[in-house]
């Protein structure tokens, strides 16, 4: 994957990304969801779902507008809960944690509409997500002792930051208040943000919308080398050759419920899914 | 009204660069325009010196009040409208701490005759530990619901302190008290009295003033006010620190967030409600320290409930949109604006009026203002106007905050960016010694990364970096 613009890429080599943890050590099965179910006034967004996302996979969750995947997500997270169900992370019931806990525990989410943080510039935005930043604890940032050892921490953060936007291809854009970008951007942003969180199991609410289809293709690659080394992904995404080229397995809503799951191929042949969702001509 | 500050507007934006330039400049032009309408209108230089050093006290106090908004709404965006709570809190606190134990035979409430700084730390705590109360229920909730806690708190502070309720109160055989509607006079011996004003060495400086100026009686009060002045001056440097530190940190940055999107930073792992939590109360904390130098310094060590009017919460809001929300240092700009253009602006330019221009007696009523119109002689009217000039004020206050609100909403300096991070949030060099751009273009390859152009503008602080 080459880039267009010669200027851009000086030296040979693709910025690439690490992630500070280790492999991830989790459970096989890292995310769990039992009869989900969540109703908002007479309207039954999720209606008992049950499905389970395996480590180190790429797993799609498809289904048509208004299915409920992105009020799973929530449930998930702990932005709503669950009027019924439970959610299992890493084997542990997790079911109506608040999202930060669940957040540094390593189970994260990023939003279908990007949620960037306006007035804050792209690298203020990009150096709030890491995780044991010992400056967050209001004396340590103040006392002139202290303060050096935040300082240190501060120079890492920013070195990887740096290094994130440059994968991202938001590095031009370092200092632009983040309000400032376009749609496209934003949603970089948002999976960049969420990725400096060093996560373990990472909710991604339609991330590809809007990116141009070079860094498309760059992005699901990073996310594969990433799913190697055990994390895991739960993907919403509209784009059927995306699902059916990147997901190891693909889950299917409708109306609230599991329609259907499976390999990508199976799913694609599904009677029922394609009925509901994909059309005929797939 | 038009006291120097318009002149300022477009220099201000060449010294951007610079906090110290902007709030000393700013300052400086807000007392040369004092200084020069006073000599125009033949104002005595003790008359224009009191001025002054006067002005200087309240935009002190003012200061720090803004800065410590700044930190719940610029920052936070915390809506707190109940800032003159905390401070009646801390300013009460700090009496009845410091002042003597009562007699056994009085009548009067006494205090805790602890010392003057146990008084302020008081003053802090009791601040605090209200803000955590207050905080508690209703910083979970949306920021109408805060806005709606806190306005209503200060009120009940207000009416507390002003019921004969608690008085006074016998506590461990102490006679307390908050002093009901008459409030309590300090009329005791402060440290302050014994090391400067009554000390061997401030009368020297006081004589020294004297015989130098050559003027008629003596300006040791005044100088009292110029030291008390100079301490508060110092007090407000602490603020300023304290807050820019906070500020760029992770930790102020996490605060950016939740004023920007609090689920955006609980969705990265940011325990929000704490980080709230610790931003009012530190913010009341400071308000309730402000209250404590407010009641000592500004109103001679005595306090009363109707000092503490939810009018003083508006101004300190006032000030914070004209300097602008988000800048520590368009806080203390915006204090100096508001005291000495807005609040105080106007009552001086009376007087320097009236000094020059013999006024008939003003009538009583708008009825007998508008009465001299009948006979086409505009001067009843002016008087009267004159005559209401603090009133007045306030009006000025209002269009001053509507032509603000629509030209420019974000204030003078809300449109800085204080970057919210311990270190200059800059380009990293990235390690690519291979390969040196040598062939051709080389000023293409490097202009695009590291555009060190740019981190010159930002880097409010460049000077702290050496280590
Ligand atoms: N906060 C809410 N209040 C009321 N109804 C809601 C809320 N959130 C979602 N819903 C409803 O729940 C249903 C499922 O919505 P959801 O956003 O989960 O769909 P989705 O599968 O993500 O759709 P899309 O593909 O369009 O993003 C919809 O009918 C929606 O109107
Ligand atoms: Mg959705």
């Amino acid at each position: 994957m080459t880039t267009a613009d010669p200027t851009v890429e000086d030296s040979e080599d693709e910025p690439t990304l690490k992630l500070e943890v280790e492999t991830a050590e989790l459970s096989a099965v890292p995310l769990r969801v039992e009869d989900l179910e969540k109703r908002f006034g007479g309207i039954t967004a999720v209606d008992g779902a049950s499905f389970e996302v395996e480590r180190g996979t790429i797993t799609g969750l498809i289904g048509p507008n208004g299915a409920g995947k992105s009020t799973t997500f929530n449930c998930i997270t702990g932005f709503h809960r669950p009027d019924a169900g439970s959610v299992y992370f890493d084997d542990e019931d997790v079911t109506g944690r608040a999202p930060h806990e669940l957040a540094r525990a390593g189970l994260v989410r990023t939003f279908q509409i990007a949620r960037e943080l306006g007035e804050m510039t792209v690298m203020e935005n990009m150096m709030l997500a890491p995780k044991n930043q010992s400056g967050e604890t209001l004396w340590r940032s103040v006392l002139p002792g202290t303060r050096d050892g935040v300082r240190d921490q501060e120079t890492v953060n920013l070195e990887r930051t740096w290094r994130t936007l440059e994968f991202f291809e938001l590095d031009h854009l370092w200092n632009e208040q983040a309000g400032n970008l376009s749609g496209g951007q934003r949603k970089l942003l948002e999976m960049a943000r969420v990725l400096m969180t060093d996560p373990k199991v990472v909710l991604l609410d339609e991330p590809l919308a809007g990116v141009n289809p070079s860094l498309e293709a760059r992005l699901l690659e990073h996310l594969h080398e990433l799913a190697d080394r055990g994390y895991t992904f739960l993907l919403v995404e509209h784009d059927m050759d995306v699902i059916m080229e990147h997901c190891e397995h693909v889950i299917v809503m409708h109306q609230g419920k599991v329609l259907a799951e499976g390999e990508p191929a199976a799913i694609r042949d599904n009677e029922e899914v394609i009925d509901a969702y994909l059309g005929e001509d797939v | 009204m038009s006291s120097g500050e318009p002149a300022e507007a477009d220099p201000l934006d060449r010294l951007r660069d610079s906090d110290v330039t902007l709030i000393v400049g700013g300052l400086a032009a807000l007392y040369l325009a004092y200084v020069l309408v006073g000599i125009v209108a033949g104002l005595s230089p003790r008359g224009i010196f009191a001025t002054i050093t006067q002005l200087t006290l309240l935009i002190t106090i003012y200061a720090m009040l803004t800065l410590a908004l700044n930190l719940h709404w610029g920052y936070t965006g915390l809506f707190n409208i109940g800032i003159v709570g905390f401070m009646a809190v801390g300013g009460y606190t700090f009496l009845m701490v410091t002042m003597p134990v009562a007699e056994p035979a009085a009548r009067s409430a006494g205090g805790l005759g602890l010392p003057f700084v146990v008084g302020l730390v008081g003053a802090v705590v009791a601040a605090a530990l209200l803000g955590f109360v207050v905080g508690l229920p209703s910083l979970r909730l949306r920021a109408d619901y805060l806005a709606i806690t806190t306005i209503a708190m200060s009120e009940i502070v207000r009416y507390f302190y002003q019921s004969n309720a608690f008085q006074e109160v016998e506590l461990g055989g102490i006679l307390l008290g908050t002093g009901g509607g008459s409030g309590l006079v300090g009329g005791y011996t402060t440290p302050f009295d014994t090391y400067v004003y009554d000390a061997g060495w401030f009368e020297g400086v006081v004589e020294f003033v004297d015989t130098t100026f050559q003027i008629s009686g003596t300006l040791g009060p005044n100088i009292e006010t110029l030291f008390d002045a100079l301490v508060l001056v110092v007090v407000v440097v602490g603020f300023y620190w304290l807050l820019k530190r906070t500020g760029e940190s992770p930790f102020g940055r996490v605060l950016k967030a939740i004023r920007e999107d609090e689920d955006v930073a609980g969705a990265l792992g940011k325990d929000t409600g704490r980080f709230k939590m610790k931003s009012f109360m530190l913010g009341c904390a400071l308000m309730g320290l402000a209250g404590a130098l407010y009641v000592f310094f500004q109103l001679g060590n005595t306090v009363n409930p109707t000092v503490f009017r939810p009018r003083l919460t508006f101004f300190v809001w006032v000030a914070l949109i004209l300097g602008g929300a988000g800048s520590n240092t368009g806080s203390v700009l915006g204090a100096a604006l508001f005291v000495g253009v807005l609040f105080r602006g106007p009552l001086y330019l009376k007087n320097a009026i009236e000094n020059l221009v013999e006024f008939p007696d003003a009538p009583d009523t708008v009825a007998g203002g508008l009465s001299g119109f009948l006979s086409l002689d505009p001067v009843p009217f002016i008087a009267f106007l004159f005559d209401n000039m603090g009133s007045l004020r306030i009006i000025l206050l209002g269009v001053v905050l509507i032509v603000l609100m629509k030209r420019r909403p974000q204030g003078l300096l809300g449109h800085r960016t204080e970057t919210a991070a311990a270190v200059p949030l800059v380009p990293v060099e990235t390690a690519t010694p291979s390969s040196v751009a040598g062939s051709d273009g080389a000023e293409a390859t490097d202009g695009g990364r590291v555009d060190t152009g740019q981190v010159d503008n930002e880097g409010v602080d460049g000077g702290g970096e050496g280590s």
